[in-house]
């Protein structure tokens, strides 16, 4: 059947069972956006910035486990994508995102709303495409989406002159890609896995580190049974949490800069460390020279290029996170570790990381904690960066799967509004609250019109501190106190989304956190609370940059006087 | 610790796949001594030869990383391989009437050929590993070298297999390498 490029195009999401798609319409790919109207089952939510587009696909993406598609157009909508397509890229989150191109006579001459973004986008793509002919199409798009959600998943980026997607062509899909150079190693080696197996079964003070692998291989029972069975406490990454219930008895939480002072205790004295399905990232690690020091290190990861990239590995196994640990189940002896559960479990009482401190201030992590206690842990957080991302990762409790997202290898800063975009649309019956600072939401705010065009029923908490608060911490910390560029003067946020249609209330005291949190939970639709907290909270445990992880801040500066 | 290493590519034979190998180089810093691209006895596929001077993890590192590459086939670091590395160089010489028979009679030691003749110059070509094309300039940079185009070294392991034609070898993961003692490194060839 002859179909024009860009029904090429809708044919093949349909066939790769997409639903939904964020974008943002341009002249380069309009002629897409005319097709789509021939796709009802193709559900198109429009953004208002591209930047919004590429993280709600990721949010999505994140959420339900699929491929998240974003479009945009050719030039500045293109080059509008890069971030949230590197912060996709940074996270291993499958997404794809279509571009528009000048026409294929006007490649290379600096056209109208030309950029090269196939080369732009080369660092920061799992793989990227241009499309020169329409006939080229469906293979192309067969391949992205096979490349996106296999292996270590990332993002794919497709480039399509305008012209191609009028052009027509046959349209055939095709049942399988030809990639001769797409290697996937899913099975670990058994040599090795007995090798990890034997350590497992001789430490006496072994930790698991668990990362966002473990999510994305959904190899959550896996690694339940792991620790169970043989008796070993579980930290997570940032982007661990939440693969590993954080009310079970052998959960530590955190490592890392702002990880728990005792999980970060536990791998430093630890003489095993099982890390699975994490990149040893350097705001995990601390100085990395001084990581783990008396440990060996079995290292699992999907990724051939992480073996050994940042610290040294004993027992390296490649392969899909959830295949290696249900064989390395079936070769684990039931241990005990005793003694060395007891002293975490010492560690745990002298150092309590997640106490928030007894005070009449409106503090953020309070705000957090009732956001909790609120929704009974049955809600999924989506955060920004900064202090409101480390407040939201150490005092809300995680025990569903695959209920923290945010932003952890690029750091980006408004990824939470349109993050929890795509996440909600992804699991429209579950609860979605967005977490944010007043400084990240600042950057994506204008999504709160696609909140409201699309009737996304996010629930919005604002960590109002009037700072760029993680910054202003280092200048507290490390600079002398000296707030260069950190204050912040921000909107009225209520009256911001009034304005957009949104329901909103503002809350000064610690009293009124509750019933504002009820009130938004009991609304139908999006919902936003300004929390004006205390404004120059820090975050602790702090491992400083550099320092390693014995060397943790553990105790919230002294209380303020009033002057 | 720094060295020099040499590696050898298979990819396919697409619009792209330079810019994407060569980024990954730039991105780690590393700078390229040479590279050379040509086709192999498999259409649709070509073979790179790559050789950058830089530390050996972090030079497996970058490979690791290039054999994700989609269309990357294959990427192995030949250094520490039996291998035959040639370069091809053509050099554009002064030659005078009282300088001429000695500079043919130096191209004759190096087994070179004088490809181009003319008044007051010629051009010699000559194949070799890095070092002798070296040495041979050197010498003749005495005549005065008008003009020098390398191509850059390609390299096969010695015997019938080859690094690039193994049939699936079991996945081991490679340790960065320990360096060699200085005494372990052999001599030129020739």
């Amino acid at each position: 059947m002859t179909k024009t490029g860009a029904q090429i195009l809708c044919e093949s999401l349909v066939m790769e069972g997409t639903e939904v798609i964020f974008g943002f319409p341009g002249g380069a790919i309009l002629p897409f956006y005319d097709a789509l109207l021939q796709y009802p089952q193709l559900r198109h939510i429009l953004v208002r910035h591209e930047q919004g587009a590429a993280h709600a696909a990721d949010g999505y993406a994140r959420a339900t486990g699929k491929v998240g598609v974003c479009v945009a157009t050719s030039g500045p909508g293109a080059a509008n994508l890069v971030t949230g397509i590197a912060n996709a890229c940074l996270d291993s989150s499958p997404i794809i995102a279509i571009t528009g191109q000048v026409a294929r006579p006007f490649i290379g001459k600096d056209a109208f709303q030309e950029v090269d973004i196939t080369g732009i986008t080369v660092p920061i793509t799992k793989h990227n495409y241009l499309v020169l002919e329409a006939a080229q199409m469906a293979k192309t798009v067969k391949g992205a989406f096979f490349i996106a959600q296999t292996g270590r998943p990332g993002p794919i980026l497709i480039d399509i002159p305008r012209d191609v997607l009028q052009e027509s062509a046959e349209f055939v899909y095709p049942d399988k890609v030809d990639l001769p150079g797409y290697k996937l190693t899913l099975q670990g080696h058994s040599a090795q896995i007995k090798r990890a197996a034997e350590l497992i079964n001789t430490a006496r003070n072994p930790v698991i580190i668990a990362g966002r692998g473990v999510i994305i291989s959904k190899a959550y029972t896996e690694l339940k049974e792991l620790a169970e069975k043989a008796q070993i406490p579980v930290i997570t990454t940032l982007l661990g949490i939440s693969c590993f219930p954080e009310t079970h008895v052998l959960s530590l939480g955190m490592l890392g800069m702002h990880g728990m002072a005792y999980a970060n205790m536990a791998v430093t004295n630890a003489d095993l460390v099982i890390a699975i399905g994490m990149r040893f990232d350097d705001r995990a690690t601390g100085k990395v020279s001084a990581f783990a020091p008396q440990a060996r290190i079995i290292q699992i990861d999907i990724d051939p290029a992480e073996i050994g990239k940042n610290v040294r590995v004993d027992v390296p196994i490649v392969g899909d996170v959830k295949n290696v640990i249900s064989a390395l189940n079936k070769q684990i002896t039931p241990g005990e570790h005793i003694d060395w559960l007891r002293q975490i479990e010492q560690w745990r009482q002298e150092h309590p990381s997640t106490e928030i401190r007894d005070c009449d201030e409106l503090l953020p992590q309070y705000v957090v904690r009732q956001i909790w206690e609120v929704t009974k842990g049955d809600a999924t957080i989506v955060t920004g960066v900064g202090q409101n991302q480390m407040w939201s990762a150490q005092h809300f409790i995680y025990t569903k799967p695959n209920s923290f997202i945010s932003s952890g290898g690029l750091g980006t800063m408004g990824f939470e509004l349109p993050g929890a975009i795509g996440v909600k649309v992804g699991r429209p019956e579950e609860t979605v609250w967005c977490i944010a600072g007043d400084g990240g939401f600042q950057m994506t705010i204008q999504e709160l019109a696609t909140v409201v065009q699309e009737n996304v029923a996010i629930k919005i908490a604002i960590i109002n501190n009037g700072y760029l608060g993680m910054v202003r911490q280092w200048q507290e910390l490390f600079y002398g106190r000296r707030y260069v560029a950190t204050p912040l003067l921000g909107p009225d946020f209520v009256k911001i989304a009034e304005a957009y249609g949104i329901a909103g209330l503002r809350v000064k005291n610690k009293r009124e956190v509750i019933p504002a949190i009820e009130r938004a939970m009991e609304y139908s639709g999006p919902f936003l609370i300004d929390f004006m907290v205390e404004p120059e909270e820090n975050v602790f445990p702090m491992v400083p940059p550099g320092a390693t992880l014995a060397e943790v801040i553990e105790r919230p500066k002294p209380q303020k006087v009033n002057p | 610790m720094t060295m020099k290493h040499t590696l050898v590519a298979l990819v396919e034979d697409k619009p792209g796949v330079l810019n994407r190998v060569a980024s990954l180089f730039r991105r780690r810093n590393f700078n390229i001594d040479t590279i050379a691209v040509g086709h192999t006895e498999q259409p649709n596929l070509s073979r790179m030869t790559i050789v950058v001077e830089g530390d050996s993890a972090k030079v497996e590192q970058v490979r690791k990383q290039l054999d994700k590459v989609i269309e990357v086939v294959k990427i192995v670091d030949i250094t520490d391989q039996e291998i035959v590395e040639r370069e091809l160089a053509l050099i554009k010489v002064k030659a005078t009437a009282s300088t001429r028979s000695e500079i043919i009679q130096i191209v004759d030691i190096f087994r070179a050929n004088i490809v181009d003749v003319a008044s007051d110059s010629l051009i010699i070509e000559v194949t070799g590993d890095e070092d002798k094309i070296d040495s041979l300039f050197n010498l003749l940079r005495g005549f005065g070298i008008r003009e020098i185009a390398r191509t850059g070294c390609i390299a096969l392991t010695r015997g019938s297999t080859g690094p690039l034609i193994v049939e699936e070898e079991p996945k081991v993961i490679k340790q960065p390498r320990r360096p060699l003692p200085p005494e372990a490194e052999t001599a030129p060839d020739w």
